[in-house]
């Protein structure tokens, strides 16, 4: 038994993504209506020639009828599907299947989220109250723990560590500012970022990222038939999607400086994906980061830098736009904020303007596509640390030898 | 040997209100010193549960067979509030568990009942209270909160009865309808008329009793909540004022039902065998009790010695005085403060606490008996060895753990933000993710010492929600209380 991937065998032919924001005359059909529809006109159909779908959303809907409905879909396959934060590229890596088996011709995932109309700060849970033992800390909370860990571990000073965290909130931001989809477009300089109130632990407001709505959308179908609708597909490499046992919410041996399932399903992908070197390989990588920290420490996971040096690279802007590896190029989840569904697929929809060179000249990553770097990887965590789901996805522009 | 008290435990909480705190608020003079206060998460019932707790928490205390709590304040009517303490102690289902609520008189009379009791089996005795009052009034600045607990058990009796008397008397001087977060009051004047003769002839009685006369009396302990009269009889009442033992009500306030228990507490601790001791409680009349200390003292001492036991005085002595005025004044609901913009919780499944009660109430993990890996919350698959269903359980709630990581969460939903969380390590294995408590967020460190606490996280639906928090060793304690999992 093993995890073999499907490498090759599934081409990305169309997609859309709405402005991610407060979008206070969006509803939920709204959204779902504006992703779908640029998504199938990318990829020159119609929504009749869609044969099978599948819907991520955590909270802003149940079953598929909250995307037959407001689409008014023939009678089709609708599967909703929900994996916490990584919720949409779970609906992306089952559209993938469903055309690899050769059960489709095309299918489609969309994520989306509607989170702004509950009017609380932060993200909110949805009911598992049981017999009221669980501990009530809010999702920054739980990955503030990383932050004392990660100093007590590596030896470094808190206010350096600091201003680490602070350096990936102002590049996301930096990203951000430029692209027009963005919930955030302005850059924010390091003395707001590192001033900013406390929300939890080490992390200010601007450590965290926002709360917004929007969705995204994505068809693909077998990478024979990809030319049909596109001249410039782009191919899935690899699909790896653990959840852990928890172990480190009860294991006194997890030190809150890791996430294993990152580990674990970022060896599985690189493997399907045929990737040794992912610092050298990849053009670019869209990470889950939900708040620096988690980003500081997917960096390490995800094998772009040595345990215990990522703090140094992000000082010295290995993982900046124009840097050796650019990470979260479109501005991340801190611009874009987290609509939980719609993550997932607004990470891919960078990597299809990326890798296909159809992002705008300001903010195109240079020496991607020919003769360069072909590679992009989309990586999303739903949980904390100790006891997480983790995605990881690597497409490209060209099919390998 | 004897039949008596075998054990005690005072449970005072973290937090003094300082008193001019509130004179400072209102614009007015007020009295010096502090008051005892329950924290947001307490509550007569976890209070309780606390000094049960140290109580038992000594070597060679036999398990309570019948528990009897008594408060003025209780936090359920209908149903028992003893029987959340008894699971919070993990006392075995063949122990009885009862509500003796009601008014400081309550108090005494379960303190009877249970060494009646005691003559036959091991058995319990928890009173608790929680005083309040309309802000800026005397009772809540002189009032306090705390518990005390007694284990009378038939033999080993540090303490035995050498007589006791009642002066009962019907009249109106304090009182309280249902509901209301505050007692009334008589004029003051008239309350020291009535008490002052009863308990005089209450102490008299009881002395005449045990055959023995007021220069027997080695120690001598007055309890109630009329202020005016109690400090009448300790000065008056004949005793030397070297014989009568301290109330501490300048430093912690009146604990209301638990002040005569405490007191006694405080006289055990510091007594020694042999000795004449006399009880004198105020309430709707008097009440008085004539014990003479047995050898077995002695030997009961250095065990609480050795357990890390800290004494009543002690207990004074320690205690976080920076509390503000209006936060207390949130915590006991006299204000409203604005909430922060999250989902209120809603209120535990009553199904769920019931599947759950050995962890919810007791604190019990799991431990699997194939490799030895403690699970918080228990479990039935290992995650070290796989092996499903070969746990057995395991009680922490008594053992200590070390802070792995932290953070201040000032976003979580909490009664008094910003809230605490905190990674523990328990000593001997076992990790838990939970919420701290009586803590300075700014103290808490990668390897803070902490033990567990009994707390009520908060209320919703009218269902108090009951669990463990962690917070920091007091000073001192590192030594004591033995692990007691089991």
């Amino acid at each position: 038994m093993a995890s073999r991937g499907i490498r090759d065998r599934v081409a990305i032919v169309g997609m859309g993504c709405t402005p991610f924001g407060e979008l206070w005359d969006k509803s939920v059909d709204d959204l779902l209506t504006d992703a779908t529809v640029e998504c199938v006109d990318s990829a020159g159909i119609s929504l009749d020639d869609v044969d099978a779908f599948w819907l991520g959303t955590m909270g802003s809907g149940l079953s598929g009828l909250t995307l037959s409905r407001p689409l008014k879909i023939d009678y089709k396959p609708v599967t909703h599907v929900e994996n916490f934060c990584a919720t949409g590229s779970e609906a992306y890596r089952n559209a993938c299947y469903a055309v690899a088996s050769g059960a489709y011709d095309l299918a489609m995932a969309v994520g989306m989220e509607k989170l702004k109309d509950s009017g609380y700060s932060g993200l909110t849970g949805i009911r598992q109250v049981g017999d009221g033992t669980l501990a009530g800390l809010s999702s920054p909370a739980a990955f503030s723990f990383l932050v004392p860990a990660y100093a007590h571990k590596y030896g470094v000073d808190p206010d350096e560590l600091k201003s680490v965290l602070t350096r990936i909130a102002w590049k996301n931001h930096r990203n951000g500012a430029v692209n027009p989809r963005a919930q955030f477009r302005k850059e924010v300089s390091t003395e707001k970022i590192a001033s900013s109130p406390l929300v939890a632990g080490e992390l200010g407001v601007f450590d965290c990222s926002g709360v917004s709505d929007g969705a995204a959308a994505v068809v693909v179908c077998r990478a024979e038939d990809a030319h049909r609708y596109t001249d410039t597909p782009l191919y899935v490499k690899g699909l790896s999607l653990v959840a852990g046992p928890a172990a480190g919410i009860i294991d006194p041996d997890y030190d809150y400086t890791s996430f294993e399932e990152v580990v674990r399903s970022a060896a599985d992908a690189y493997h399907q994906a045929g990737i040794t070197d992912p610092r050298a390989q990849l053009a670019m990588a869209e990470v889950h980061d939900c708040f620096t920290p988690t980003e500081l420490v997917l960096m390490e996971d995800l094998g772009f830098a040595e345990r215990g040096t990522a703090w140094k690279e992000v000082l010295a802007g290995t993982f900046d736009r124009d840097g050796e590896l650019p990470v979260n190029p479109d501005g991340g989840l801190k611009s874009f904020g987290h609509p939980i569904g719609a993550s997932g697929l607004r990470m891919l929809f960078e990597c299809w303007l990326q890798l296909r060179r159809q992002a705008p000249p300001e903010r195109q990553i240079a020496g991607v596509g020919e003769g360069g770097r072909t590679l992009g990887l989309t990586h999303n965590l739903g949980g904390g640390p100790g006891e997480c789901v983790s995605f990881v996805g690597v497409v490209g522009s060209q099919l390998s030898d | 040997m004897s039949a008596g008290i075998v054990s005690w435990g005072v449970y005072l909480p973290y937090w003094r209100l300082e008193r001019t705190a509130i004179g400072a608020a209102f614009g007015t003079a007020t009295a010096k010193g502090t008051r005892a206060v329950a924290s947001y998460d307490e509550d007569t019932t976890t209070l309780g549960a606390e000094a049960g707790r140290r109580a038992l928490d000594v070597a060679g205390v036999p398990v309570p067979e019948d528990l009897f709590f008594s408060t003025p304040a209780p936090a359920y009517l209908d149903k028992t509030n003893a029987t959340t303490i008894h699971a919070a102690l993990g006392l075995p289902p063949g122990a009885g568990a009862y509500d003796l609520c009601g008014s400081v008189r309550s108090a005494w009379a379960t303190m009877s009942l249970t060494a009646l009791s005691g003559e036959r089996r091991p058995s319990m005795a928890v009173i608790s209270d929680l005083r309040t009052g309309l802000p800026g009034g005397a009772e809540e600045s002189q009032g306090g909160d705390g518990a005390v607990a007694f284990v009378f058990a038939p033999e080993g009796g540090v303490a035995e009865v050498m007589g006791h008397a009642s002066a009962t008397d019907e009249f109106l001087e304090r009182w309280r309808v249902p509901g209301e977060t505050a007692s009334r009051q008589w004029e003051d004047r008239f309350g020291e008329e009535v008490y002052v003769p009863a308990a005089r002839a209450a102490f008299t009685d009881a002395l005449q009793n045990a055959g023995l006369t007021i220069d027997d009396v080695d120690h001598l302990v007055v309890a109630g909540l009329h202020a005016r009269a109690v400090g009448s009889l300790r000065r008056a009442l004949g005793v030397p004022s070297d014989r009568v033992a301290p109330d501490y009500v300048a430093r912690i306030g009146n604990l209301g039902a638990a002040q005569a228990g405490v007191g006694l507490a405080d006289v055990l601790e510091r007594g020694s065998p042999g000795q004449v001791v006399v009880v004198l409680e105020l309430a709707d009349g008097a009440d008085a009790v004539v014990l003479r200390t047995t050898a077995a003292l002695v030997a009961v001492q250095e065990e609480r010695r050795k357990a890390g036991s800290i004494g009543v005085a002690a207990l004074v002595d320690q205690g976080r005085a920076d509390l503000p005025y209006a936060v207390f004044l949130t915590w006991r609901g006299h204000l409203r403060r604005e909430p922060p913009r999250r989902p209120e919780p809603e209120r535990p499944d009553a199904p769920a606490m019931r599947r759950n009660e050995g962890w919810k109430f007791g604190f019990s993990a799991s431990r699997c008996v194939a490799c030895g890996f403690v699970h918080l919350p228990p479990t039935r698959v290992c995650l070290s060895c796989r092996a499903v269903d070969r746990m057995e359980p395991l009680r922490l709630a008594d053992v200590r753990g070390t802070v792995a990581t932290y953070t201040v969460d000032r976003l979580a939903f909490s009664l008094s933000p910003p809230m605490v969380g905190a990674v523990i390590d328990f000593d001997g294995g076992g990790r838990y993710r939970g919420e701290m408590t009586d803590v300075d967020p700014e103290a808490v460190s990668i390897g803070t010492r902490v033990e567990m606490t009994f707390r009520r996280l908060y209320t919703a639906e009218g269902v108090h929600n009951y669990f463990w928090k962690a917070r920091p060793l007091s000073d001192g304690a590192e030594t004591g209380r033995g692990r007691r999992a089991s």
